[in-house]
C-alpha cells in the first residue's frame, strides 16, 4: 500500500458482513482500496490478540464487523465481539493508541450499500486521525508492545 | 514446523470481471515470489472445466499440498474448488480462497494500480494462511429423511405434496386454522380467470389424504436446533401444546401480506377499498358499482418502499375484466405509473383489457391522483391535462409486504432477510432457492412478490433442492470445528458456558482432573470457545490463532508474511 493511504484491517463474519461485502461488489459500489478483509466464521472469533497484533504492525485502523444483534448465525457470537472490542478499546487507551482507530459495526448480508459506506466513512475517519504512531516498523519502542502470538491475551 | 508445504496459486481473470480492473499478470508474478509457492497459473475462468482440470493436473504433477484460488467469493465457489481438490486427492481443507473480484476489482473499478496492489496483498494473506492450513476430517451423520415446511399456503402445500410423493415424510406447519393461505381469499386467478378456491381446495384435500404429510394448523415454529440432515424442531399450537420432531431439511413458504393502505387516498374499506377487498365482494356477491377507479402503486415504488410488487398490474387487469364480466357497461379506469405485464401471456392479457374498454391513465409520482368525496382528480401524463373522474368505488392496488412474523422466523432459522424484510436467498442467480445455511430453502412470496405460476415453480424447485439432501443416507458435517488440547486445558469450563450449541463438555480425564471435550457433530465452528479459552487449549480449526494472526501480519507487512508465521506455528 502506498504511504499516503490508511491501512485498515477488517474482520468480517462469514454469514452477514462478508456477504454484505460481496453484495457491495455485485452492486459495483465503489469504496477506497484501503481495507483488507479477513474472513472469520463469526465476529465472536475475533480476539484482542488479533486486533492488537494489527495495531502493533502499524495498522491505522481495525474494523470488526458482524451480524446485527439478534441475527447472529451463532445466536450470541456478536455479543462476544462487543465484549472483545470494549476490552481492546481500553487496552488501546492504555497503550496510547487513539481508540477511534478501532470500531465495531453490524452489517447484514443485505447491506452491501452499508458495507461500502462504512469502508468509505471509516477510511475518512482514519485519514483525519492520520497515520498510526506505530506505523513505522523501525521505531524501537514498538518492540515493547509485542503480543505473544495472540494466545496470551486473555479476552 | 515441518518443511514448507508446496503451494499452488491460481489467479482468475473472470473474463474481464477481474482482468478489466486488476493486472492479473502482475498478481500472478507477485504470487510466484511468495514463500512456499511453487506453481502459479492464470485462468480465464478458474471455475470452468478447463480451469478445474488445470488445478487437478497441477495438484498431481506439481505435487501441490495447498491450493489457493484468487477469484470470486467463497460463498458461491468454495464447494466447487474444494471438491476439485478432493477429486485430485488433496484434503479439501487445504484449500484457501482469495476474493479479488467482489471485494476488489468490482469495488475499485478504474483504479488499476491500487486494485492490483490490493489483490497482491490479498493473495499474500491467503498464501500466509494456506501455509498453515491443516487437513480436517468431516463427520458423517445420518440424514433424517423428512422435511419441515413452514407455511401452508399454495406454495407450502405444493412443496409438501411434491416431497411426500417422492416418499419423504413431511411436517407442514400453518399459522392459521386451515391450509390454503392467501388464495383462500382470492376470487379469480389471472390470466385464465379461473376460480381460485377450487384449485387450492383440491390441493389441500390432496394433502389431507396423504399419509406422509402431518399437518399442524394454528401452529408456529417455536424452536429449531441442529444442522443439515438433522434439525430438531419444536412446533407449538395456540393452546401451548408442543410437538417435537427431527427433520433433514426445512422449506420456508410463509408468503407475504397485502399492505393495508391506512391513510392513503381516503381508504375507508367502504367506497375506497383494496383489490383484495374487491375480490371479497365478488365472492360474496356484494360488488355493486358502475364507475370504478383503480389506483396502482399505492404504497410501492416510493422512497420508503421502493420495490415493485410485480403482481398488482395483472391483478388490476384481472379484476377490471371481472367488473366488465359482472357489468359490461361499467366504466373502469386504471390509473398507473408504469404497466408491467411482461411475457407472452400477460402482454396479451393487457391487450385484452384495452379491447374490453378499460381505460388506462398514466400519472406521475410527483402529481398523484386526489380522491375526493365525488371524484378522483388525476393529471394525465400523456394528455397533459387534469381529469376529474366521478366514481362509485375506488380500488387501491397495494403491494405484497413481508409477513410481520418473517423477521422472527428468520432469527429462529438463522437466515437473512433483505432490506425490505423479504427472505434473502444465498445467491440471486446461482442459488435462488437456497439459504446460505445448508438444508434450508425458500419459495414463494416470502422471497419477493411473484406471480402464482412462478411461486409454484419455486415450490417444485425448493422441494427438489430439499430432496437432494433428504435422498442421501448420510451427510458430511463441516470439518471446521473446535478441537481441545487436553494437555493445555485446565477444565475451567468457559468454553462450555460460551457455546450456544452444547458442543463442549467437561469430562474427567484423570481422578479429580477435568478437561473439555468437543462433540464435533454439534460444533458449528464459530470459534467463540477458542476466543474465550484462557490457556489456548481450544483451537478453532481452519481459523486458528496462528492462521488468523498470519493473515493479519501478511495484511500489514510484506516482510512478515513468512518468518513470523513459521515461528508461531505449532
Amino acid at each position: 500500500m502506498s504511504d499516503s493511504q490508511p491501512r485498515i484491517v477488517v474482520f468480517a463474519c462469514n454469514w452477514c458482513s462478508y456477504a454484505g461485502a460481496d453484495l457491495a461488489g455485485v452492486g459495483r459500489m465503489q469504496y477506497p482500496p484501503t481495507t483488507r478483509v479477513i474472513r472469520v466464521m463469526c465476529s465472536g472469533r475475533v480476539t484482542s490478540g488479533f486486533i492488537l497484533e494489527a495495531f502493533r504492525l502499524g495498522a491505522d485502523g481495525v474494523l470488526v464487523t458482524g451480524c446485527h444483534p439478534g441475527d447472529c448465525h451463532y445466536i450470541s457470537g456478536n455479543q462476544n465481539a462487543v465484549v472483545t472490542v470494549e476490552k481492546t478499546t481500553q487496552l488501546l487507551d492504555l497503550l496510547g493508541i487513539e481508540t477511534d482507530r478501532l470500531r465495531l459495526e453490524w452489517i447484514s448480508a443485505a447491506e452491501g450499500a452499508r458495507f461500502a459506506r462504512l469502508m468509505t466513512e471509516f477510511t475518512e475517519q482514519i485519514r483525519i486521525l492520520g497515520p498510526s504512531r506505530l506505523g513505522d516498523p523501525h521505531r524501537h519502542e514498538l518492540h515493547r508492545l509485542t503480543v505473544p502470538d495472540a494466545v496470551g491475551v486473555d479476552t | 514446523m515441518s518443511e514448507e508445504p508446496r503451494i499452488g496459486v491460481f489467479v482468475c481473470h473472470c473474463g474481464s470481471n477481474i482482468a478489466g480492473h486488476v493486472d492479473v499478470g502482475a498478481v500472478a508474478d507477485y504470487a510466484r515470489k511468495l514463500p512456499g509457492v511453487v506453481f502459479v497459473q492464470e485462468n480465464m475462468y478458474t471455475c470452468s472445466d478447463a480451469g478445474l482440470t488445470e488445478i487437478k493436473t497441477a495438484i498431481v504433477d506439481e505435487k501441490l499440498e495447498r491450493v489457493v484460488v484468487a477469484a470470486c467469493t467463497p460463498r458461491t465457489h468454495q464447494p466447487l474448488f474444494q471438491e476439485t481438490c478432493r477429486e485430485a486427492g488433496l484434503n479439501p481443507y487445504l484449500f484457501e480462497f482469495v476474493n479479488i473480484r467482489d471485494q476488489c476489482s468490482w469495488v475499485h473499478m478504474r483504479q488499476l494500480e491500487a486494485a492490483t496492489h490490493k489483490a497482491q496483498d490479498l493473495v499474500r494473506m491467503g498464501v500466509a494462511k494456506a501455509r498453515l492450513l491443516q487437513p480436517l476430517e468431516e463427520q458423517e451423520v445420518p440424514v433424517e429423511p423428512s422435511a419441515l415446511i413452514v407455511g401452508g399456503g399454495m406454495i407450502g402445500v405444493t412443496a409438501a405434496l411434491n416431497l411426500a410423493n417422492r416418499g419423504f415424510e413431511v411436517k407442514l406447519v400453518e399459522r392459521e386454522s386451515e391450509l390454503g393461505g392467501l388464495l383462500l381469499h382470492l376470487d379469480k386467478l389471472y390470466p385464465t380467470q379461473d376460480d381460485a378456491l377450487p384449485l387450492v381446495q383440491a390441493r389441500v384435500a390432496e394433502v389431507h389424504r396423504n399419509s406422509r404429510i402431518e399437518v399442524f394448523t394454528s401452529s408456529v415454529l417455536q424452536d429449531v436446533k441442529g444442522f443439515v440432515g438433522n434439525y430438531k424442531v419444536v412446533v407449538q399450537d395456540r393452546e401451548g401444546r408442543q410437538s417435537s420432531f427431527e427433520v433433514g431439511g426445512i422449506i420456508v413458504a410463509t408468503g407475504a401480506s397485502v399492505l393495508k393502505p391506512e391513510g392513503l387516498y381516503g381508504y375507508d374499506g367502504q367506497r375506497v377499498i383494496t383489490q383484495l377487498e374487491l375480490e371479497e365482494r365478488f365472492k360474496t356477491g356484494a360488488f355493486d358499482a358502475a364507475r370504478v377507479v383503480m389506483i396502482q402503486c399505492v404504497g410501492s415504488r416510493i422512497p420508503e418502499r421502493p420495490y415493485c410488487s410485480r403482481i398488482c398490474c395483472t391483478t388490476a387487469i384481472k379484476n377490471a375484466l371481472e367488473i366488465k364480466a359482472h357489468r359490461p357497461n361499467a366504466e373502469v379506469y386504471i390509473l398507473y405509473r408504469d404497466t408491467e405485464t411482461q411475457g407472452t401471456r400477460y402482454e396479451a392479457y393487457y391487450t385484452r383489457a384495452r379491447e374490453a374498454g378499460i381505460q388506462f391513465i398514466r400519472y406521475d409520482l410527483e402529481r398523484p391522483p386526489e380522491v375526493s368525496e365525488r371524484q378522483v382528480v388525476v393529471f394525465d401524463e400523456l394528455l397533459g391535462a387534469r381529469l376529474g373522474i366521478p366514481y362509485d368505488l375506488v380500488v387501491l392496488s397495494t403491494p405484497l409486504v413481508p409477513d410481520e412474523e418473517a423477521h422472527e422466523l428468520a432469527q429462529l432459522l438463522k437466515v437473512p432477510v433483505d432490506e425490505h424484510g423479504f427472505f434473502l436467498e444465498a445467491h440471486v442467480k446461482l442459488r435462488p432457492l437456497d439459504f446460505a445455511t445448508d438444508g434450508i430453502y425458500v419459495a414463494g412470496a416470502a422471497r419477493w412478490p411473484a406471480h402464482l405460476e412462478e411461486t409454484i415453480t419455486q415450490a417444485y424447485g425448493a422441494a427438489s433442492r430439499a430432496a437432494t439432501i433428504l435422498s442421501k443416507d448420510r451427510v458430511k458435517s463441516s470439518g471446521i470445528v473446535a478441537q481441545v488440547n487436553e494437555y493445555l486445558c485446565r477444565g475451567c469450563g468457559r468454553c462450555v458456558e460460551v457455546c450456544e450449541f452444547g458442543a463442549p463438555s467437561l469430562v474427567e480425564v484423570s481422578p479429580g482432573s477435568k478437561a473439555a471435550r468437543v462433540n464435533p457433530v454439534m460444533c458449528k465452528g464459530c470459534g467463540a470457545c477458542a476466543s474465550i479459552c484462557p490457556t489456548g487449549a481450544m483451537t478453532a480449526m481452519h481459523f486458528t490463532d496462528q492462521q488468523v494472526t498470519a493473515m493479519v501480519r501478511a495484511a500489514l507487512r510484506e516482510d512478515l508474511a513468512v518468518d513470523a508465521t513459521v515461528r508461531s506455528a505449532p
